[in-house]
């Protein structure tokens, strides 16, 4: 690897870094004005024009706030729960294709950190040490209620990821790659997965949303009846960086979707407007920047529409009704990926 | 029995079907409710800028009433404090001395005069006890503070100005308060 494509890679993790923390802090806001705009309200509108200064107001208040280690608690775990969220919240950007390429001068660089060819089974690797995180930060708050709470969010969580799992399976079997870039490639147009995979796609939403702790599977953190669950003993930061890990993952499991499921950069007809490669890859970023926003607020938007299940519908849900569905949704595709190869 | 409205629904407890058991499309209704919810006016009120109109016999911070020639109307007669069931009115009775007649309407006035707005329940009586027409309750609320300190008032904050301009508008309230 020579100097450039370090310097081309180290820029662009950066900003991938940076942009996924913007994000994430916008969305805070983005929240409490689309829950706002849902009931009828205004939002926050005081800090700045718009109120557009509320995520730093926020974060401020974040920092400001009593540092509360409870003397009970396991210290070092008790740092390691909410850091480990954040560092497996940030690792999943890596391998989502950002864009196309761009060439400046003789250079042309590609819009993804890195190409792995197991990217989405990577993906699943850092999203499922992210319950590691919750399950540490509870155990070492040394609270019967976070400890029962990190349960309910491990156990959620883990069960989730099964269906999600399968779903994404069945993706790969009709894809035939694990590569997300090679995926979004092959989404070209309209050939978008979302037309191939309607099932799938619906089981992947949904366990998005459980595995993001998003209404309506938020037990982990409804502060309401259980007692803010697995954080219940966290205070400044270290609860900030909780909340802010949701935003982040939420971040992701959109862009995940657009990316699977919405053709990534892609959009129809793009080739036959005749602009130069380079202006279509920017487009192309925006547009992905478009669904990915899209998809967050549709996570907002659920939010403020379907209640919270109570636990055993959830668990009725995930493992009678995702885990079949899941399942039938990829027989389904093997007898199609046979039928489509000659096998009958 | 017959329906007084026709807003009304029959509870049935039957086994759903299949469409109703998979719920997607409640769901999506249920969204499309929300989403109409986006692009419908807002109900907020922004308070400092923006007020609520409010009844002109509103029960709010009270005003110590001047005469036509600018004289404080309270004799200092201590029937409000006593008729106060908060107990948030006290004051400190003084002389008129010689000269001061432009002041004072009557030979006894308050020197002290304190309302504690933390204590009032804005009921009314102590301008419903008034034999002077002097204190009565106005359509201004009570701005909010950080010390509670603060919420004594005095004659500063209750004494209307002498100026035309400085009045305080009560003829809707006194009308309002003769026809009991």
């Amino acid at each position: 690897m020579d100097t450039t494509e370090f310097l081309i890679k180290l820029i662009l993790v950066i900003s991938v870094f940076g942009i996924s923390l913007l994000i994430a802090m916008y969305s805070t806001y983005a929240e409490r004005k689309v829950a706002a705009f849902l009931q009828d309200r205004l939002g926050p509108n005081r800090a700045g024009p718009f109120g557009i200064l509320q995520p730093v107001a926020d974060g401020v208040k974040m920092f400001m706030k009593e540092e509360i280690i409870p003397a009970n608690a396991d210290k070092f775990l008790f740092i390691a729960g909410p850091s480990l969220m954040m560092l497996t919240a940030c690792m999943t950007g890596v391998v989502i294709p950002w864009g196309g390429e761009l060439t400046i001068g003789r250079n042309t660089f590609n819009l993804q950190i890195t190409d792995v060819n197991i990217g989405l089974l990577y993906i699943f690797g850092v999203v499922s040490i992210g319950v590691y995180g919750i399950m540490i930060g509870a155990w070492a708050s040394n609270n019967k209620y976070s400890l029962m709470g990190g349960l309910r969010a491990s156990s959620q969580m883990i069960s989730y990821e099964l269906a999600m799992g399968i779903s994404i399976i069945a993706l790969v079997m009709t894809t035939g790659t694990l590569s997300t870039k090679e995926i979004v490639e092959q989404q070209s147009s309209w050939h978008w997965n979302i037309l191939y995979q309607p099932l799938g796609f619906l089981i992947f939403l949904v366990c998005a949303f459980a595995e993001t702790n998003r209404t309506p599977f938020d037990l982990p953190e409804c502060e309401t009846e259980l007692i803010g669950g697995f954080h219940t003993e966290y205070s400044s930061m270290k609860l900030g960086f909780y909340l802010f890990a949701e935003y982040i993952n939420m971040f992701i499991s959109s862009a995940i979707l657009a990316t699977l499921y919405f053709g990534g950069y892609n959009f129809p007809f793009i080739e036959s407007w005749g602009l130069s490669p380079n202006a279509v890859t920017i487009i192309g970023t925006l547009l992905f920047f478009g669904k990915i926003f899209f998809f967050i607020f549709f996570f907002m938007w659920v939010r403020w529409t379907i209640p919270r299940f109570r636990y055993d519908q959830l668990m009725n849900l995930g493992w009678k009704v995702m885990i079949p569905l899941a399942l039938f949704n990829l027989f389904i595709t093997g007898i199609i990926t046979l039928w489509r190869n000659g096998a009958f | 029995m017959q329906a007084l409205t026709n807003r009304s629904m029959v509870v049935v407890n039957k086994k759903m079907t299949w469409m109703e058991r998979i719920y997607l499309p409640a769901i999506i209704g249920g969204l499309m409710i929300t989403i109409r919810h986006l692009f419908k006016k807002k109900v907020t009120i922004q308070y400092p800028e923006q007020e609520r109109p409010r009844s002109a016999v509103y029960r709010g911070w009270h005003v110590l009433k001047r005469d036509e020639q600018g004289r404080e109307n309270c004799t200092a007669c201590g029937l409000c404090a006593v008729a106060c069931p908060a107990e948030a009115i006290t004051m400190t009775a003084a002389e008129r001395k010689p000269g001061e007649e432009h002041l004072y309407r009557e030979e006894k006035y308050a020197s002290v005069y304190e309302i504690n707005m933390l204590r009032c329940i804005f009921c009314g009586l102590c301008e419903e006890a008034c034999p002077k027409e002097a204190i009565f309750l106005t359509d201004r609320i009570v701005p909010s503070g950080m010390l509670r300190e603060n919420f004594i008032f005095g004659k500063d904050k209750l004494v209307e100005g002498v100026e035309p301009d400085n009045r305080i508008d009560v003829s809707k309230r006194a009308r309002a308060h003769r026809t009991y």
